[in-house]
């Protein structure tokens, strides 16, 4: 972004004997090919970084809602309290744990589905828009759907399908479980890892068939076997886009919010950090605290993105 | 998988006929790749899973042409007939269009700003490069990484001080900023596939900068400006967050219409699955359309 540097290296390139006319020249030069980037850049620095320095103030001040007379300068106050609450802790946890499921589980699924759907068979192409179903229904009615209609204890299809499965057998008396109130994180993982399982399968079934083929070839010519071609060729070159859809679910599954809402509005257990977040501050009020507990999340989201960044940069390099 | 092989031995009968049929399109490819061979079993396999994950889908679809009382029976009622009553109880509510065309605008709009902000944007970083374009776009990129919720409580404070509050215009410019970095990476990877050398005759025929784009590199960028716009439609389509805190009754979205489920008692399956279904019918469409360009997308262009 610095001028200096665009004239510096023009200079010498073009070795122009008049520098000053040239500095001013290249200088305008510079700004021609920036100015199409300015508008858009200005504009997310504008509206992205503006709320998240706001953020950053309000963490330090003491500002309730309820109690408008008692705004003031808090100190660290608001993160000593985001610290020892133990709710809070447990809703840290709570993310860690859905994150970490989550995105390990549908990695595992979806590098199985996408081994699948790299072999040859009648009707790939159905299977694979079945696949990505899942992926484009909204969050929200995702959410609804799972516990409306297929978690509820006395008409969910997982219930019926039980009923019918066990009448079958003879037997009128089928398990009937409430899913969502006996097993309630369960439930939002199973949800979570139903939609996002297409997500890592789309990017892990474009990683192996960017596979190249003559490693395969010498792989057989050295009488290597499937599972030691998967460990030794497959795996290492899919490593990248493991990576990737790792630290890119990560950090979509630790901001998500919908699911939590929707499913179980954060009871049992079940509140994440984005719902505790927006609980403090919209039915608490307490939004110094609310700030301080979005700061703190920043922070863990940065930590995670370095990593996502790093991935994407190194399939980046790759490319070119 | 090492035990293919065996594994064929034990499969049944009907495996066995199918295999049997797929055998000339297993020679061909045994050629290319020798240590794959086609195996009908994980064929079968692949469909089985494929419909797994269909079924919730397919079930919430169902749900949604049965009546009320067909729907929230145990075991489920697969052939129950079929009526509309769901999408009429929809649609009877007040506020379902007045949500539909709310999200419709807020999407629409912020996808077609965020193409004329990002496309010029995306040209800075990839056909004639600034110095340090990566560092431009990585910052771009971690904006997007932020998570929203850190930003609600200023925007939430900021929207009631200004007035902005419950108005679709706001979510308008905060979809474009979240979609943003996003279509920029998106656009720079497609646009990093325009032939030079197209470029360099433009030049030399002395078309500035908006013929050039115009001319010559949207003819060659339109089907990712196009699976780009789709990206973004589906991003603020889905939007919840957002919508929930900064608007109510006049400029509640389709997804803020959901939530109103969330709670409900009673008989109203099928309502809510044919509300689940309306709402993510936009998304199916888009999602589908864009099928090809999607990996390259989410991936934000770092996977082709």
């Amino acid at each position: 972004m610095s001028a200096s540097e665009t004239t510096a290296e023009q200079r010498t390139v073009l070795q122009d004997p008049a520098p000053q006319q040239q500095r001013t020249a290249s200088r305008k030069a510079g700004w021609t090919r920036r100015a199409p980037l300015l508008p858009a850049l200005v504009f997310v620095i504008i509206v992205t970084q503006l709320p998240f320095v706001s953020t950053i103030v309000i963490s330090f001040m003491s500002w309730e809602a309820l109690r408008p007379n008692e705004r003031g300068f808090a100190g660290f106050g608001n993160y000593a309290e985001v610290f020892s609450d133990a709710e809070l802790r447990s809703s840290v946890i709570t993310t860690v744990i859905l994150t970490v499921v989550v995105v390990g589980v549908s990695l595992l699924l979806g590098l199985a589905i996408a081994l699948l759907l790299d072999r040859t068979f009648l009707g790939r192409g159905i299977v694979r828009t079945l696949m990505i179903a899942p992926f484009l229904i909204v969050p929200v009615a995702a959410a609804l759907l799972w516990k409306h209609a297929m978690l509820n204890p006395s008409y969910g299809f997982i219930n019926g399908v039980l009923t019918w499965v066990w009448s079958l057998f003879g037997s009128d008396n089928p398990p009937q479980v409430a899913w969502l109130t006996q097993f309630p994180l369960a439930s939002i993982e199973v949800a979570l890892i139903w939609q996002w399982t297409p997500f890592m399968m789309l990017i892990l079934l474009a990683g192996l068939q960017s596979r190249p083929g003559e490693a395969f070839e010498a792989a057989k010519v050295d009488g290597a076997s499937a599972v030691q071609a998967f460990r030794y060729i497959t795996l290492p070159h899919l490593r990248r886009y493991i990576e990737l859809g790792a630290t890119l679910g990560a950090i979509f599954i630790v901001q998500n919010f919908d699911y939590v809402f929707t499913m179980t509005s954060g009871a049992l257990g079940t509140a994440n950090l984005p719902y505790t977040i927006y609980q403090t501050f919209f039915v608490r009020q307490d939004y110094g605290l609310a700030a301080a507990q979005g700061v703190i999340v920043v922070i863990g989201t940065i930590i995670v993105a370095t990593f996502a960044l790093r991935s994407v940069s190194s399939l980046l390099k790759e490319d070119s | 998988m090492a035990s293919t092989e065996r594994t064929r031995q034990e499969v049944s009968p009907a495996a066995t006929a199918a295999e049997a049929d797929a055998a000339p399109a297993r020679q061909e490819y045994r050629k290319n790749s020798p240590l794959s061979r086609p195996n009908p079993f994980w064929g079968i396999v692949a469909w089985v899973v494929g419909l797994l994950f269909a079924v919730p889908a397919l079930w919430m679809v169902l749900t949604s042409f049965h009546s009320e009382v067909d729907a929230a029976t145990n075991p489920p009622s697969l052939f129950a007939p079929l009526t509309l009553d769901g999408y009429r109880s929809f649609f009877s509510n007040a506020n379902a269009w007045p949500s539909l065309i709310n999200s419709a605008t807020a999407s629409v709009v912020s996808t077609v700003v965020v193409l004329v902000l990002a496309i010029p944007a995306a040209y800075a970083l990839s056909i004639r490069p600034i110095k340090k374009w990566s560092d431009v776009l990585f910052f771009l990129l971690s904006t997007r990484f932020l998570p929203i919720v850190a930003a609600v409580l200023p925007l939430y404070l900021f929207a009631i001080w200004s007035g902005a509050i419950d108005q679709i215009g706001l979510l308008i410019i905060l979809y474009t900023a979240m979609n943003l970095p996003i279509a920029v990476w998106m656009m720079r990877s497609f646009l990093a596939e325009v032939p030079v050398e197209m470029l360099e005759a433009a030049q030399l025929d002395g078309a500035g900068l908006i013929r050039t784009l115009r001319s010559v590199v949207a003819p060659v960028a339109m089907p990712g400006i196009a699976a780009t716009a789709l990206i973004c439609f589906i991003f603020s389509w889905q939007e919840l967050l957002l919508a929930r805190s900064l608007t109510a009754v006049v400029a509640g979205t389709a997804p803020v219409f959901l939530t109103s489920f969330v709670t409900s008692q009673g008989l109203f399956l099928a309502q809510v699955s044919a509300a689940a279904t309306i709402v993510s019918l936009p998304v199916l469409i888009a999602g589908f359309a864009a099928q090809d360009k999607l990996v390259q997308g989410l991936s934000l262009g770092a996977v082709k």
